[in-house]
């Protein structure tokens, strides 16, 4: 089995996220992998035990993406690839999902192509589809269960009104949600592998295409107006006295 | 402007953000809904009620099911021969798959879980939430048709009205799809967490109960559960009577007491009810984002510290166990049920 994850570096979720000038700042809070692209790395590592093969861990990023990467070979991904190119400004999801669909193309023989749910920085949950669109690929979406057998791989979709079960013939793109397992915690003989891995740069030239178009722009950055609240403890002799004088409060507000 | 407003639905049930999509669209200039499915005159009828000027339906068996590949090209060849200038769709688990997929096959861009949307000029202009909520982008979409999806409850829900109606138009099914649906764990849930405007949460705490003795032979896990499902009836009564549904924090899921489809946070659900209570839940950040641009926030913990009351407008320091039963007797009272 020949699985890729696809994991994007994105600022930590305690990050004080602010706009300036224009532009997205987050201090010096540290950069992570997207925690849900955990989840993907988590998924592929756990078909590798499975049926073994190999997993490789896949990044369109900066140079400072490849500690992202890291992270992925010391929970136990077998290689990593970065895509880094000067031509690669702010991509949209569809120009992610043709530079990702041509490393994948590149990398060759992928069985599985697993994906985050979505990126926690501007990200819309829409990559994967995409890709799986450009390859041809069935797209299993928000898996929380996987099964292979032969060449087929049954998932369990985790919908709003609970579960879809699906099946699909091999290769196919996943995106993998929370229910398949906590990712595991990098060992240290995975760090330590990490830290000593090469990890190839590929850039447009290498992947043989052009600087996607960006469709989608940003014309603005808004910030939120700071919400101050200030809680009002409700007290009271009994819980029905605290009850009876909360739910008065709570009518008062008439969102109801 | 013209307008297709894709109804989304999940055997029959409409999520109701697809209606306010449809308000949206009306106010824009033309709106055209688009009901795929089998057997779904019934939407068809409603999307008539709720406004559309035109509604056009790909009724086929073979779209009984939701399969990404099958919607999305039949939304594509739609798209393809009538030439919208837009299309909007909820924010759902499909639609994202559906938009993602058609922006693809119809060379354009998709704008994912707006809240708001406004013609500057000739230019739609698109407002949607970043960085977890930290910060908006307004954002614009270069191709044709623009493809987006609205986040549910951001927009005005259209009044309905059973005096319109109208006659559906068929269009052709491209129903051909990789994927083989083997069927369906629905959960019995009847509101979503996502469109709820009241949504009751469950934490660990839950489960903290010690004075419930549970049945005999259980081990201490299952003795757990145990008590957080006495607990998550508690808080279901509560949603209950508010007409609300029921949440969870990553602890709750985590802990087997409740489906993952519940979980509100950075990786469950993005909510924002008019209404968000709390009940034993501590208030990590990565609960808080999911949450924390609710209307009104009501929190109960019995830790007077808990870093919940930071974001809540109301709180109540004490036990959920006597709490909530409290304040479902007292709504019951006050709401004349
Ligand atoms: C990458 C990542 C993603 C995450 N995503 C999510 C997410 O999507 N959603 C999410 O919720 N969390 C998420 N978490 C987990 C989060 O960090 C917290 O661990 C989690 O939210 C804690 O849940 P809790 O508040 O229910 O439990 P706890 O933090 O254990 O809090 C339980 C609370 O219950 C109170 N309590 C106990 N007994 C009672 C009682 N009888 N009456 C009243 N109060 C009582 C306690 O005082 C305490 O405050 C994520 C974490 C990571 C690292
Ligand atoms: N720059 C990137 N490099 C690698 N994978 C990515 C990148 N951007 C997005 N992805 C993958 O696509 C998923 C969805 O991203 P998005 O559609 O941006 O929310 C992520 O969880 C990743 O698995």
């Amino acid at each position: 089995m020949k699985i890729i994850a696809c994991i994007k570096q994105v600022p930590d979720s305690e990050a004080k996220v602010k706009a300036e000038n224009g532009q997205v700042t987050w201090g010096d809070a540290p950069l992570v992998i997207n925690p849900f692209d955990e989840y993907a790395v988590e998924g592929a590592l756990q078909q590798k035990e499975a049926l073994g093969g190999t997993v490789t861990a896949l990044c369109i990023g900066p140079e400072s993406a490849r500690e992202a990467l890291k992270h992925a070979l010391a929970m136990g991904a077998d290689e990593a690839v970065l895509v880094s190119d000067a031509a690669l400004g702010a991509l949209d999801t569809v120009g992610a999902a043709r530079v990702l669909a041509a490393a994948i193309n590149k990398i060759g023989g992928a069985d599985m192509v697993m994906f985050g749910r979505q990126t926690l920085d501007d990200g819309s949950g829409v990559t994967a589809a995409q890709t799986a669109r450009l390859l041809g690929w069935p797209m299993l979406g928000l898996v929380g269960h996987i099964k292979v057998e032969d060449r087929n791989v049954q998932v369990s979709r985790v919908i709003e009104e609970g579960r879809q079960n699906v099946s699909a013939k091999l290769p196919a793109v996943l995106s993998l949600v929370q229910s398949i397992g906590e990712p595991r915690y990098p060992s240290f003989m995975g760090i330590r592998k990490a830290s000593k891995a090469e990890i190839p740069v590929w850039s447009l030239n290498d992947l043989g295409v052009g600087a996607p178009a960006s469709i989608v722009t940003r014309a603005e950055l808004i910030t939120p107006p700071s919400r101050e609240v200030t809680c009002e403890i409700i007290a009271g002799e009994s819980p029905a006295e605290i009850a009876d004088k909360l739910a008065d409060k709570i009518l008062a507000e008439k969102v109801l | 402007m013209k307008t297709f407003v894709y109804i989304d639905h999940f055997k029959g049930q409409v999520q109701p953000a697809s209606w306010e999509a449809l308000g949206v669209a009306k106010s824009l200039g033309e709106a055209s809904a688009v009901i795929f499915g089998s057997g779904v005159d019934a939407l068809a009828k409603a999307a008539f009620e709720f406004g559309a000027d035109e509604v056009l339906v790909a009724d086929d068996a073979a779209l009984t099911d939701y399969r990404a590949e099958a919607y999305a090209s039949t939304l594509s060849a739609l798209a393809s021969a009538r030439t919208p200038d837009l299309i909007l769709l909820p924010t759902t688990t499909r639609t994202r798959e559906m938009a993602a997929m058609a922006a693809v096959d119809l060379n354009t861009g998709v704008l994912i879980d707006l809240t708001g949307l406004a013609l500057e000029g000739d230019k739609l202009v698109a407002t949607r939430p970043i960085y977890e909520g930290k910060l908006y982008e307004k954002a614009v979409c270069s191709g044709k048709p623009v493809i987006a999806t609205l986040r549910g409850r951001a927009f005005p829900r259209p009044a309905q009205d059973a005096s319109r109606s109208g006659s559906a138009a068929k269009i052709e099914a491209k129903a051909e799809s990789p994927v083989t649906v083997e069927g369906y764990d629905v959960a019995e849930q009847a509101v979503s967490v996502a469109d709820a405007g009241v949504v009751v949460s469950g934490g660990r705490g839950i489960s903290n109960n010690p004075s419930l003795t549970p049945p005999a032979g259980m081990d201490e896990k299952q003795a757990e559960v145990w008590r957080a499902q006495q607990g998550f009836a508690l808080v279901t009564d509560l949603a209950n009577v508010l007409g609300g549904a029921v949440g969870a924090s990553r602890a709750a899921v985590d802990g087997g007491y409740i489906p993952y489809s519940h979980q509100v946070g950075q990786t469950g659900k993005v909510i924002t009810p008019d209404l968000y209570i709390a009940c034993g839940i501590s208030g990590a950040i990565q609960h808080l984002v999911g949450m924390r641009n609710a209307k009104l926030i009501v929190a109960i913990n019995k830790d007077a510290e808990a870093p919940i009351f930071k974001q809540a407008h109301y709180g109540v320091v004490g036990d959920l166990f006597q709490i909530v039963p409290a304040l479902t007797e007292a709504f019951k009272k006050k709401l004349g049920k």
